[in-house]
């Protein structure tokens, strides 16, 4: 058995795993001395074993459709590059990268294209989630700082949660708040979203604000701040500036106005303010709540304005913490791989800077004038402007804002390189040249997390097939477009010009500095401890630095502007670009679900992450939905101005009337109509180009379907006849929720013909009431189920679950196959329900049966029993649900 | 104490039979009974008699009343001799010995006879019918002596002679007029894995086949077919239906067409006069199965009692077949009519078909083969007139998961 020690590639949370390889056999645990998570994983983590498979996997480079080899693809793509350049310049040309790619790939790509290429056209997927934060940091910190670490959590007596459905997207953050909160139960927790979600949970006070508003919320915080006394003017004073003009903007917002501004209550306000107002220690977590609007940099900065005033900056237990959505978003920041940056945290349009990034790289050029952000790049791509682009491990066509938009660009543009690991996402498919890059369990390089801590992700697998490292990719394309300056040896090699970069001309007036981690040996690279930067070169030092070395906050008393000190920045609050209206009366917001990661390429893959929620959905309340005519469980069409997608509807109570969510991760490959970016509109914040995510206008109106169906089938089928499909990896099977309209003449002869058991010696089994429209029909190859299906004009189809469960077994007893058609067992105990727990596989009606069985009032009674909830504790929440809703039934 | 009134009984059947058993327990001392048979036995199961030739039972074990049992409760049996005459007029009967019994009351239990197609050489030696246990012996006689038999008639008693000949050890084919067997009872695709059932147990089939003749000098030799084709046989049983017994109501002047019409009280024209079982046509249907047999007695025997508070409304019919084996299950109008609604599941590997037919809401019909767990049940909400819209998506799968509920989303 291998151990490797090596990082999870989901949230920024950026926890330490250990990934055992024993054979074939992978398995994944939390690395007990990581110190982002002290040996836990959550649900996704825990699941990475079961998405390091080859399936999917593009594994040989192709031009043009065709299979070849590095040489002719890396010659082809550097030639038609050239070419564009040549006859376009090279502003005709960009890179889309990455938040999943590691610090060295990033560091390349980035030298690339702005040293050599010489353009800044050169962005990432990280626009998409923590530009605003980059603004609001640099406005205010002179740097793209992030001043805490995750301890200050643990050690604050108050946290503000502010656009983080932090139980979900990053659960180990969350399960340190929760058991900070156990220990000291006065660790007041308050939660600020329109949506009641999971994170809710723990929450002490949940102010439900009106969409958008966050800007008059901390601006009125910030005035009452500065009237109640809580100020702290001796910090003011002497290490910030500009706190007038910023006090000022805030004067407009008095209580009243701001709860009315907010849709909040007059004493939901003060509450908070109150409560803000009399902890020191304090942390405000904020995430693409707070980032994903036009307005995301001013949210930003109204909330570090108030950690300002108050001095709970940079000392334990306090400060604002933008919390990262992706595993090395910090690390592209640091490498400048954001199209308004430079390298090493310098600034673009720093001549100075310029200079010294030009001179360190020996490099022909330096961009002299910000690229293209994002949603500009892809209209940029879309008019023409730009001819070539080069996308690195994203996938575009499904994330960005006006989704249609963008694979319309894709379509029509002359030259699309991809760098992926699978053969068939959204984006991949339009890709004319197409790079099989290794993937996480493959891959060297380091990751930086949300509290600035550098990890190593180190592979434990061989690179399958002909997959390179992106690096490799980056550097060989390089060498070929004639540039020098891209001989690395490895990872080590370019980590090594990175960190002698960053202490370039430094000596602690850039924030980014880990001189200290420059001049390692190979082996010592392959060592590195976890540590947070800053990692400054002490004079004389010979050995690398111990972990401890690292710095666990900044931005006490010292900042990173000219003068050094920190700068107020006047907000003041503005709606949303575009209000609901009559004809898209409703407010679409957007975001992650507990199980699935981004566009779900690796979590898709796995089948305990299936269960859980297994379909595109639209959370609407009950009210509303009654108002659009939808049902639970039913098909809804959503439209924007920008596009329209069909998606199940789920009734919830805690999405605020008026306002619909939509997860982010269904796409083209995994559902018929789901692409929830062809709806979000492409507006952009000013300062840091993020899209509007969580506020589109959007119509909610009912799908009209025929009947309803599922498919358990071992293999693929085919979805082109369904007017909705959605899939799910399970064990050993695909699962399809299908709906149609159209009546097959004769059921049977359809359902053979779709699951391929058209042969007349196949062993069928056929259900059909044709009049009625259920049609239950069931292949079994060598007593084995092979596929099956169930159709029904109502939402009254069988559960998944025994049906899936019968997937595993080796051979279908008698007993099973009678009831196979039923679509459950003869005992109804045998039936899990849907999964709750995906850590352990733990079903509803199980613990449902466990609660009124063994009488469980707690959710660790749960868990003492059932195991459920002991792992990453994410669906503790639901247990508590489940609890709740047991004791209403009794 | 006044003389009791006088019940005679022609036909020591299972109807007849069943209606005094009824009537005793209703009025046991309101008659004195006589029954008259012409077979010389006690009365048996009829339709046992396939057990008995497939030698999976024997005759003891399928005799119903032992001649014990007529002694105890006070009923003269005249078994093995037939009434040939009913002299109306002066309420008696005449039987085959010369013998008179006069009557206050008489029931009919004439019970049916076989049909015997009119071919040329129909009436050889070895050609037999399944109707009594003279048949049965006469088929057992033949089993030993003889190789190849031919069942003509693919109907429910063809098939049952025919797995009892193989069980005896003969060669059997089985000749249908039709392309599919037993149209009575089941559906197309039922027949089909019915005959393939009895294919692998041995039995040849010669489907859509006329009889044209009967071949052979002083004993059948085999069989010839309309389209000019032979058989070669040592045995035919004929197997093609049966006709209601209707000889002796006919010269007793009571109104018969196909069978002896009876009311709902199981009355013939002539009041005093009542008919049961397979001879009688009552509200145009006659039968040729046990179940409304019953039917019939219970009302009958209440109408003898003199309670009348009872009422014969006619049969819904089901069908088991009884060879070894082979489970199959109809009832009601299984083929359905134009806008019924059907409900089919299959699953072949195990051998199991199944057909619900609703009609308004309800069960008009059923077949079930391999898998009759469920067939008195459907029977039962069939003749309840039961409402199925609530069980429908789980009725096919049978009354152990409709009791758990609809299937839960």
């Amino acid at each position: 058995m291998n151990e490797t020690k090596t990082t999870c590639p989901y949230c920024g949370v950026g926890c330490g795993v250990i990934a055992s390889v024993n054979g074939a056999q992978v398995e994944i645990r939390g690395d007990e001395q990581h110190p982002a998570n002290y040996g836990r994983l959550c649900s996704k983590g825990s699941a990475l074993a079961e998405t390091v498979g080859l399936e999917d996997r593009l594994l040989e480079p192709e031009v043009d459709g065709q299979a070849t080899d590095w040489n002719q693809a890396l010659d082809t793509a550097a030639a038609r590059l050239e070419a564009i350049i040549r006859q376009h310049g090279a502003e005709a040309v960009a890179l889309y990268v990455s938040g999943q790619l590691l610090t060295e790939d990033y560091y390349v790509a980035n030298k690339l294209v702005k040293g050599y290429l010489g353009t800044a056209n050169i962005d990432t997927n990280s626009r998409l989630c923590m530009s605003s934060a980059v603004v609001g940091h640099k406005r205010a910190f002179g740097a793209d700082t992030v001043p805490g670490c995750y301890e200050d959590i643990e050690l604050a007596d108050l946290v503000v949660i502010t656009g983080s459905n932090l139980a979900w997207c990053h659960p180990i953050v969350y399960q340190r708040l929760v058991a900070a909160k156990q220990q000291r139960p006065e660790l007041r927790v308050i939660v600020i979203d329109p949506r009641g979600t999971a994170t809710c949970d723990i929450a002490d006070q949940h102010i439900a604000l009106k969409p958008g508003t966050d800007v008059a919320l901390f601006n009125g915080l910030l005035n009452q701040l500065a009237q109640s006394g809580a100020a702290n003017p001796d910090f003011v004073a002497q290490h910030t500036s500009q706190a007038a003009q910023a006090l000022a903007a805030a004067t407009d917002y008095p209580v009243d106005a701001v709860a009315q501004i907010c849709g909040l209550s007059i004493l939901e306000v003060q509450g908070f303010y109150q409560a803000f107002a009399a902890t020191e220690k304090v942390v405000t977590i904020f995430s693409q709540g707070v980032n994903q609007s036009s307005s995301g940099s001013d949210k930003v900065n109204s909330i570090i304005n108030c950690h300002l005033l108050s001095g709970r900056i940079g000392r334990p237990g306090m400060g604002p913490f933008s919390i990262t959505g992706q595993p090395n978003a910090m690390g592209g920041r640091e490498v400048g791989g954001l199209a308004n940056m430079l390298a090493a945290h310098m600034n673009l349009e720093d001549a100075g800077h310029r200079r010294l990034v030009q001179g360190f790289w020996d490099s022909p050029l330096i961009a002299e004038q910000a690229g293209l952000k994002a949603v500009e790049l892809f209209d940029a791509i879309h008019t023409g402007q730009i001819k070539a682009v080069w996308i690195i491990a994203t996938n575009p066509v499904v994330s960005l804002p006006n989704a249609e938009h963008v694979r319309e660009a894709l379509e029509k543009c002359e030259l699309v390189i991809v760098s992926d690991i699978l053969a068939g996402t959204d984006t991949v498919q339009l890709g004319h040249i197409k790079f099989p890059a290794t993937g996480w369990a493959e891959k060297d390089g380091t990751v930086t997390n949300s509290e600035r801590r550098i990890s190593r992700q180190r592979g434990f697998l061989p690179a399958p097939g002909s997959a390179r490292p992106d690096w490799w990719i980056i550097c060989e394309m390089a060498k070929r477009l004639g540039f020098k300056g891209f001989d690395y040896a490895g990872p080590a090699d370019i980590f090594d010009e990175h960190a002698r970069l960053s202490m370039l001309e430094n000596d602690g007036i850039r924030d980014f500095d880990i001189g200290g981690l420059s001049g390692l040996s190979a082996s010592e690279y392959a060592a590195i401890e976890p540590i947070q930067w800053p990692v400054r070169r002490l004079a004389g030092q010979l050995a690398p630095p111990a972990a401890n070395c690292g710095t666990a906050r900044l931005c006490a008393t010292d900042f990173y502007t000219a003068d050094r000190k920190a700068r107020f920045v006047p907000v003041s609050y503005r709606p949303p670009v575009h209000a609901p209206d009559g004809e898209y009366p409703f407010v679409l917001n957007t975001g992650r679900i507990r199980d699935q990661w981004h566009t779900m390429t690796r979590t898709g893959k796995s089948a305990r992450l299936g269960g859980h929620l297994p379909e595109p959905f639209v959370e609407i309340h009950p009210r509303d939905a009654l108002l659009c005519g939808i049902k639970d469980q039913g098909l809804a069409r959503l439209s924007t101005a920008w596009g329209a997608i069909v998606l199940r509807v789920r009734f919830s109570v805690e999405t605020p009337r008026g306002s619909v969510f939509v997860p982010i991760h269904w796409n083209d490959q995994t559902a018929s109509d789901a692409r929830v970016g062809k709806l979000v509109n492409p507006v952009v914040d000013p300062h840091s180009g993020e899209p509007e995510f969580k506020h589109t206008p959007v119509r909610v109106e009912p799908f009209l379907i025929e009947w309803h169906a599922f498919v358990l089938s071992r293999r693929p089928i085919s979805t082109a006849d369904f007017s909705y499909w959605a899939r799910a990896t399970g064990d050993q099977f695909l699962r399809y929720e299908l709906a149609g309209r159209q009546y097959p003449a004769d059921w049977s002869a359809w359902g053979r013909d779709l699951l391929g058991g058209r042969d007349s010696n196949d062993d069928w089994l056929d259900y059909v009431d044709a009049t009625a429209t259920l049609y239950r029909g069931a292949l079994v190859r060598e007593e084995r189920i092979e596929a099956c299906v169930f159709v029904s004009p109502r939402l009254d189809l069988p559960s998944r679950q025994w049906l899936a469960g019968l997937f595993a077994q080796e051979q279908l007893s008698e007993l099973d196959r009678i009831s196979l058609l039923v679509g459950r067992p003869a005992d109804p105990s045998a039936d899990a329900g849907p999964t709750v727990c995906s850590c352990f596989g733990v079903g509803r009606n199980v613990i449902l049966r466990a609660i009124g069985d063994q009488q469980l009032h707690t959710p660790e009674a749960i868990g003492r029993c059932l195991k459920a909830g002991t792992n990453c504790g994410s669906c503790v929440p639901e247990l508590r649900k489940l609890i709740a809703e047991a004791k209403t039934a009794a | 104490m006044t003389e009791k009134m006088k019940l005679v009984v022609i036909g020591n059947g299972m109807a007849g039979m069943r209606t005094v058993e009824e009537l005793l327990k209703l009025a046991p001392d309101l008659y004195e009974i006589t029954v008259f048979g012409a077979e010389p036995h006690g009365n048996y199961n009829r339709i046992m008699l396939s057990p008995v030739l497939a030698g999976e039972k024997t005759l003891d074990e399928i005799m119903l009343n032992t001649p014990q049992w007529y002694a105890q409760h006070g009923i003269t049996l005249h078994a093995g001799d037939p009434v040939i005459k009913i002299n109306r007029k002066q309420r008696l009967v005449v039987a085959d010995s010369g013998l008179k019994v006069p009557y206050d009351r008489l029931l009919l239990a004439t019970g049916s006879n076989p049909f015997i197609i009119p071919v040329p050489g129909h009436d050889k030696p070895g050609v037999i019918s399944f109707r009594d246990i003279g048949d049965v012996h006469a088929m057992l006689d033949a089993s030993r002596t003889y190789k190849k038999a031919v069942v003509i008639g693919g109907g429910l008693l063809g098939l049952e002679a025919a797995n009892g000949l193989l069980a005896q050890g003969m060669e059997v084919t089985v000749v249908h007029v039709l392309d599919s067997l037993m149209e009575r009872q089941l559906d197309k695709p039922a027949a089909a894995l019915l005959r393939q059932a009895l294919e692998t147990k041995g039995i040849h089939f010669a489907m859509a086949a006329q009889t044209d003749a009967i071949l052979g000098e002083d004993r059948v030799t085999g069989i010839r077919f309309k389209d000019g084709t032979e058989l070669a046989t040592d045995l035919v049983v004929m197997a093609v239906g049966i006709r209601p017994n209707i000889d002796l109501a006919q010269a007793a002047g009571l109104h018969c067409e196909r069978g002896i019409v009876a009311n709902d009280t199981l009355q013939t024209y002539d009041p005093k006069i009542y008919a049961v079982g397979e001879c009688v046509q009552h509200r145009q249907a006659t039968y040729g199965l046990v179940a409304p047999l019953w039917d019939q007695a219970k009302v009958c025997a209440n109408h003898l009692a003199q309670r009348g508070n009872d009422a014969y409304l006619g049969s819904q019919v089901s069908t088991k077949l009884k060879v070894t084996g082979i489970d199959l299950f109809s009832a009601g109008d299984f083929n359905g009519a134009e806008g019924d609604e059907e409900i089919v599941f299959r699953d072949l590997r195990r051998g199991v078909y199944k057909k619900i037919i609703v009609r308004d809401g309800k069960i008009a019909g059923a077949v079930l083969y391999g898998d009759v767990a469920d067939g008195s049940w459907y029977y039962e909400l069939m003749i309840e007139g039961a409402d199925v819209r609530e069980l429908r998506d789980v009725l096919i799968f049978g009354k152990a998961f409709a009791q758990v509920g609809p299937a839960a989303a």
